[in-house]
């Protein structure tokens, strides 16, 4: 689109179609970041309190932000070990 | 990238509220995923690793922002430089070496591109409610007539006369001004 010019309604069509939704489930993860983190938190209090359940939550981390509602992207695996480890 | 006024709404995220990080994930999530799969032509699991790590880093860095109306720009970056990483990697991966890797031009005309789009989608923000819903509905989202008839409670035949309205009333918008160039 040439800058300066006024856009046919062919062009804002097609720049409209450029930016389609994310993917729900994409964005309900990223939503979650706030919960994953007080969830992590809640947990890393329960690892230090007990070194059995932090061995069991760190053998299974998918499992643990399952276990707590929460979609276990591989980001979010990641910010769990670096949280509890 | 327009520049959307954030600073209120970041302020909200860094004291805590879980409805305005939402909100400014729901503001960025079309932009950073188009970086991901359009610019960059990432494949689905790149392209959401792309995307969740592009939110998790601005949720850690809403504390360190210079310039809270900047927060777009900073997660268009992120993205781009997550995006572009990703694809050196895998790149690196193929067996064919580079061959894997876009040629540097592309993905910056990609880009300019989706800066334009999201001027447009700016002032589509500006619509009134009926016509951005039918707008987005119809070019973004794919819908047909009767999908979004059914949705939105019309005949699927006033659905075509009211997108073809609302795209004049689009266009209207750009009358007097800068066609969409975006950066800023």
């Amino acid at each position: 689109m040439d800058s300066g010019t006024v856009p046919s309604e062919t062009e804002l069509a097609e720049l409209i179609s450029e930016l389609p939704p994310a993917p729900a489930g994409w964005v309900r993860a990223a939503v979650e970041l706030p919960r994953l983190r007080r969830e992590l938190d809640r947990l890393a209090a329960l690892c230090m309190a007990d070194a059995d359940v932090r061995a069991h939550t760190l053998a299974d981390l998918e499992r643990a932000l399952r276990d707590a509602g929460l979609r276990a992207t591989p980001v979010a695996v990641r910010l769990a070990r670096e949280r509890l480890q | 990238m327009p520049v959307l006024e954030s600073r209120g709404l970041v302020a909200r995220c860094r004291a805590g509220d879980d409805d305005a990080w939402r909100e400014l994930v729901e503001r960025h999530a079309r932009y950073v995923h188009a970086i991901a799969v359009r610019a960059y032509g990432l494949q689905p699991a790149d392209a959401e690793d792309v995307f969740q790590e592009t939110f998790a880093r601005a949720y850690e860095h809403l504390d360190r922002l210079r310039d809270d109306d900047a927060i777009g720009a900073w997660i268009g970056q992120v993205s781009r430089r997550l995006a572009l990483a990703r694809v050196r990697a895998r790149a690196r991966e193929s067996p064919a070496g580079t061959d894997g890797l876009p040629e540097r031009a592309e993905p910056d005309r990609r880009l300019e591109r989706l800066d334009e789009a999201l001027t447009v989608h700016a002032a589509m923000a500006a619509l009134a409610d009926p016509c951005r819903e039918v707008l987005d509905r119809f070019f973004a989202r794919d819908e047909s007539y009767a999908t979004i008839g059914a949705a939105l409670g019309i005949p699927p035949g006033t659905v075509a006369s009211r997108i073809s309205r609302c795209v004049r009333r689009l266009r209207e918008k750009f009358v007097g001004r800068n066609a969409p160039s975006a950066r800023s």
